[in-house]
């Protein structure tokens, strides 16, 4: 009686299983720069709503982090379906490789930088406060590798202040981090994206100056599509829609 | 081949080890012989805290120096009011995370061998005679010797190995912050994955070789053993 019974149950467990993981649901993973991962986390959640009524349960796994290191990993075979890059460079050599060749490619956004710091009415609405000498530091993104910090590094050269601002900067690995030492009140100063300034709790926390667009080269983020899947296509569809469009702008994004 | 930025790279990291060592060695050694002589009740949450950068992410550590350091933080504060300045983004910002990250790494082999002299040397030192500071410099060091060179290599090379500290407090400053690792973590984001194999490559060999050094000298390797005879 003991064995029907756990007969019974282990096909139940079996049944459930290709249920739910097998037939009706589809899953990818999508690779995504980490000063757009909260927006990301919003399209999503709205992506998931609209798709809510359909047959199939739509599975979206987001992995924040660096587009540097997405990029070796991707180019080293790791499982993503899609990768929004932080810049248009990586998506544009992987769109080089023969597999990943799909003419998806397209730029989902435009960044907008912003000099910022955490201590009110401090940042002016010129950003004349750099020509002082009352910091220590200004935090960048570093301009080797994070694009953010090369619009910063433009910034400071359509400033003529670079040469003289080698003493104060230091640099985060990202924007990011940049971020943090800017928040935590480290680096009195740092050049941060406009999104994450948005994102604060209360945006009227500290104070900043929106670099006008003529200062740098735009900040184009580019998205690419590394594995063909029906779920994969609808995303980056849904991506370029309006209601997706009015998302990203609300979140400080300028659109291509 | 090497660039000017790996070069200064390296420089730092090895004056970053080197005087991080020394700092440990010199608080170190009391605090490892206090923990192998004491029967103090609780010993083991002395021990605990000691060992607690053994387990915990580098980047809460960094994490949390950075938040103590800046301009709310209590230290940040302390520094303020005496007109001082913080040291995050300096170098001896560096050496303070450096000092607590790689603690257990020399408290704990020190510790060890400490405790395997067993109280007898220390016994008949006493019965001829020898102060309590005479015994210790003159017997327990020099027994101790293998526990010294074990703790000094590994606290070197677990400074050198550091990453996710120096990524949260340093700011990549060359010649100041940028150390080795974060000089290897660039050139991949950067997409130099030949840099980042020759600075990675020699890390690896340079790694391999001072603890093949540890084991020769010191056929009980034993850092992460409790006491042991």
């Amino acid at each position: 009686m003991w064995n029907a019974k756990l007969k019974a149950l282990t096909l139940i467990v079996v049944y459930q299983f290709f249920f739910l993981n097998g037939a009706l649901a589809d899953e990818i993973k999508i690779a995504v720069a980490s000063n757009f991962y909260p927006t990301m986390k919003e399209l999503v959640k709205h992506f998931e709503s609209i798709t809510l009524n359909s047959d199939t349960t739509n599975n979206i796994v987001l992995i924040s982090g660096s587009s540097g290191k997405h990029y070796a990993q991707i180019l080293n075979g790791a499982p993503f379906d899609l990768f929004f890059s932080a810049d248009k460079l990586r998506p544009n050599m992987l769109e080089k490789e023969e597999v990943f060749n799909n003419q998806s490619r397209f730029t989902y956004a435009l960044g907008k930088l912003a000099l910022w710091s955490s201590f009110n009415e401090y940042v002016d609405s010129d950003g004349q406060v750099l020509y002082t000498d009352d910091f220590r530091f200004l935090a960048i993104a570093n301009p080797k590798i994070a694009p953010y910090g090369v619009a910063s590094k433009e910034t400071l050269t359509s400033m003529n202040l670079w040469q003289d601002m080698e003493e104060k900067l230091v640099r985060g690995e990202n924007i990011a981090q940049t971020f943090q030492f800017a928040k935590s009140g480290n680096a009195k100063l740092g050049f941060v994206s406009y999104s994450q300034i948005l994102s604060l709790n209360s945006s009227s926390e500290g104070s900043y100056w929106l670099v006008p667009q003529s200062m740098y080269q735009p900040i184009e983020q580019q998205a690419i599509l590394l594995k063909d899947s029906s779920l994969g296509k609808d995303f980056l569809s849904f991506i370029k829609s309006n209601e997706a469009l009015d998302i990203i702008k609300r979140n400080g994004y300028d659109l291509p | 081949m090497l660039s000017e930025l790996d070069i200064s790279a390296i420089i730092i990291t090895i004056k970053l080890a080197l005087i991080s060592t020394s700092i440990l060695i010199v608080i170190g050694t009391p605090l490892a012989w206090w923990l192998s002589q004491t029967r103090v009740k609780f010993k083991v949450v002395f021990e605990a805290i000691i060992a607690l950068p053994l387990i915990l992410p580098p980047t809460v550590l960094g994490f949390y120096l950075l938040m103590t350091l800046g301009k709310n933080g209590p230290i940040g504060r302390l520094l303020e009011s005496f007109g001082g300045s913080s040291i995050a983004f300096t170098f001896s910002g560096l050496v303070v995370g450096s000092v607590i990250y790689s603690l257990p790494f020399v408290v704990q082999p020190l510790q060890n061998s400490f405790a395997s002299i067993g109280k007898q040397p220390m016994e008949v030192a006493a019965t001829l005679g020898a102060s309590k500071l005479d015994r210790f410099f003159t017997v327990a060091i020099p027994l101790a010797r293998s526990g010294f060179i074990t703790a000094a290599v590994l606290g070197f090379a677990h400074t050198v190995g550091e990453f996710g500290v120096v990524l949260m407090i340093g700011g990549n400053i060359p010649g100041e912050t940028g150390v080795l690792s974060i000089a290897i973590y660039d050139h991949v984001e950067a997409m130099e994955y030949g840099q980042a194999h020759l600075l990675a490559g020699g890390l690896l060999i340079t790694s391999f070789l001072m603890l093949i050094f540890v084991y020769l000298f010191n056929r009980h390797f034993s850092i992460m053993r409790g006491s042991e005879k």
